[in-house]
């Protein structure tokens, strides 16, 4: 079974999204246009943009976004001319207004994040999202750290609230393999016909495209990836090397693999001043399964206190830190600088 | 020595760690425990502790009996129905849940404003860890912006929090502003499902001017913390405030002109009368409500005196 009639898997870039930590919130008007348009002419049917936590995630603890989130979901919304633009938000960050706003502003996709042992937070938002007409997905984040059928219960909370697509967010990016084929498989037999399943990889152990293939073939029919990887750790999947991949294997995504790569070398890679890399720290947030969008933020706390990054991160870890919980990073910071 | 009856309308677990506080203050006695299921386990508790416990619900209490206050600690939608009862009574109510019907109140800051007001609200846990922080900030420099990230375990997100997250952050975005004195306020709220369960954490960030006196600030947030350990005991800071000077992505009021910050690490342990100690997020509701009774109890008893 299929996407639709036409795609096996619908790839949805997150380059302006998961990317925004990357360049710690500084996309501008301009970026968004560039990006939105080459990506839309090589066939993505849809790109995410948001502050990288999501709508009213431009704050002291998440870092302030240098133009307004919404400004750049009217600004993408303009320039698509096929693709469908979507958002995320996160419960307990962002609000049902920010939903309605997004809404209003021409975005189509609702994406809404929880912690994956916290899916009954966002049935609100669920609610609304689908009572104003737009498309829903649920992000179980974190998903490494439960089991399949913690993750599948999880999964059936969103789908009964109105989730019409439920991912399994890798957000450490330590999933390997067949942990990723579990647990979709156990969603897909969680949710049957009453929604979707989809991934969402980083690249933490190097493992974003595999990973993807083998969610696709355990029954995802949504793939996220960033176009150069362009997300939080080591970057998410890269669109283009998936979009190569899939096609070599015969799954249709509808995306042109020429149009894709060039996308990536001409437009994508000189918005990316510092590209993500596979070193030290992004590999140790895999390794120790922290939460990718924790890197510069542990990179800034390690310069301020003079600090190991690595070690902030391995007590991130230590501690079990979800997604969101970046304010702690910098008490980890003084707590290890007064001890040296 | 007189003290000043109460009876606490909501056997749950709130109400029941509630009792506990109550049952050791000199000035509030409990005398009634008001539920609406016979098989509570915390009707049964009240009881034992020599309450008088009803499964009759308000209707019983205030057929039967005057109390001098009341602690609801039920649903902010039968709070709402039992708030203009209460009033027209004469009974002062001290609201737990999100109902918001009557003046805020966080004890460090405000309380001797409305010991006389015929219903406070507790606003929110978070909001009762944080307030104090900003208004003690803001009471040595102007706070264009304060900021609070509510960290808490996750089995002590009980499901009213759960259905209705957004009234958590708007309420306690309101409170930092009208409470805590910024100009603009924003809340975060995060439930963590780590085993064993993290204690609550809290973090609060303001938007200060670059020539602050940060010493200055550093005193203010040290005294208003030991305000609060006053009727919390488990409150505590983590560290000392950090401070850091305005970059271009600090933040700011206009283009050019970015913010320095402070930043407050606390952390509530609860005193683990009935729940848990990490449910330093319960604990400092029920605390600020005890606190918040004996300011009413006080003025009960001294127009009586």
């Amino acid at each position: 079974m299929s996407y639709s009639a036409e795609l096996d898997v619908r790839v949805t870039d997150s380059s302006l999204r998961d990317g925004s930590h990357a360049i710690r919130h500084q996309f501008t008007v301009e970026n968004v246009r560039a990006i939105v348009a080459s990506l839309d002419e090589a066939g993505v049917p849809v790109i995410e943009v948001t502050h990288g936590d999501g709508l009213g995630g431009s704050s002291f603890n998440y870092g302030f976004s240098a133009v307004p989130d919404q400004d750049l979901i009217s600004t993408a919304v303009g320039c698509a001319k096929r693709a469908k633009i979507a958002f995320l938000m996160l419960p307990g960050l962002g609000t049902t207004d920010d939903i309605r706003l997004a809404a209003a502003n021409g975005a189509s996709i609702c994406r809404i994040a929880t912690h994956c042992t916290e899916a009954d937070i966002s049935i609100q938002h669920f609610k609304v999202a689908r009572s104003i007409g737009l498309e829903t997905v649920g992000f179980l984040m974190m998903a490494h750290s439960q089991p399949p059928e913690v993750l599948a219960k999880q999964a059936r909370i969103m789908a009964d609230a109105g989730a019409q697509c439920v991912y399994v967010v890798d957000s450490a990016g330590s999933l390997i393999m067949d942990g990723v084929s579990d647990r979709i498989a156990a969603l897909v037999a969680e949710l049957g016909d009453d929604a979707q399943v989809g991934f969402h990889g980083h690249e933490n152990l190097g493992l974003g495209v595999a990973n993807s293939v083998l969610a696709a073939r355990a029954g995802a029919k949504q793939i996220d990836g960033s176009t150069r990887r362009f997300g939080a750790g080591a970057g998410n999947t890269p669109v283009e090397a998936f979009a190569a991949v899939t096609e070599r294997l015969g799954i249709k995504t509808g995306i042109d693999t020429l149009k894709i790569v060039d996308a990536a070398e001409d437009v994508v890679s000189p918005v990316l001043t510092n590209p993500p890399l596979l070193d030290r720290l992004s590999l140790t947030m895999g390794y120790a399964g922290v939460y990718s969008s924790f890197l510069k933020h542990a990179e800034i706390q390690a310069k301020k206190y003079g600090v190991s990054g690595a070690e902030i991160l391995i007590e991130a870890g230590r501690r079990k830190l979800v997604g969101g919980q970046e304010d702690q990073l910098i008490e980890i910071a003084v707590g290890l600088a007064q001890r040296k | 020595m007189t003290k000043a009856t109460a009876a606490i309308v909501g056997s749950g677990n709130i109400g029941t760690d509630l009792m506990y506080k109550l049952l050791r203050s000199d000035i509030i006695e409990p005398r009634w425990m008001i539920g609406v299921d016979p098989d509570s386990p915390g009707l049964k508790r009240a009881a034992d502790h020599g309450l008088t416990a009803s499964a009759e619900g308000v209707d019983w209490l205030l057929s039967s009996a005057k109390p001098d206050l009341v602690f609801e600690a039920t649903s902010a939608y039968v709070h709402r129905e039992n708030a203009p009862r209460y009033a027209e009574l004469g009974i002062q109510a001290v609201d737990l849940t999100p109902a918001a019907i009557g003046p805020a109140v966080v004890p460090a800051v405000n309380l001797g404003q409305h010991t006389g007001a015929p219903n406070v609200s507790l606003i929110t846990c978070g909001g009762q860890a944080t307030i104090p922080v900003v208004y003690a900030v803001s009471r040595v420099v102007p706070v264009e912006y304060a900021e609070i990230v509510a960290s808490v375990a996750s089995p002590s997100a009980g499901p009213g929090t759960r259905a209705n997250i957004d009234e958590f952050t708007k309420t306690t975005a309101r409170g930092v502003e009208t409470i805590g004195g910024a100009q603009r306020g924003k809340a975060i709220i995060i439930l963590n499902p780590a085993e064993p369960p993290m204690l609550m954490q809290d973090t609060i960030f303001c938007a200060i001017p670059a020539d602050a006196d940060r010493d200055a600030i550093a005193a203010s947030v040290k005294e208003i913390a030991a305000d609060v350990a006053a009727y919390v005991p488990g409150y505590r800071l983590r560290t000392e405030p950090q401070f850091d000077d305005p970059t271009p992505m600090s933040g700011g009021s206009r283009p050019d002109k970015h913010w320095a910050r402070v930043a407050v690490f606390v952390e509530v342990e609860g005193a683990g009368d009935f729940l848990p100690p990490y449910s330093g997020n319960l604990d400092i509701m029920t605390a600020a409500a005890t606190r918040v009774g004996e300011g009413f109890a006080q003025r009960i008893l001294a127009e009586r005196a």
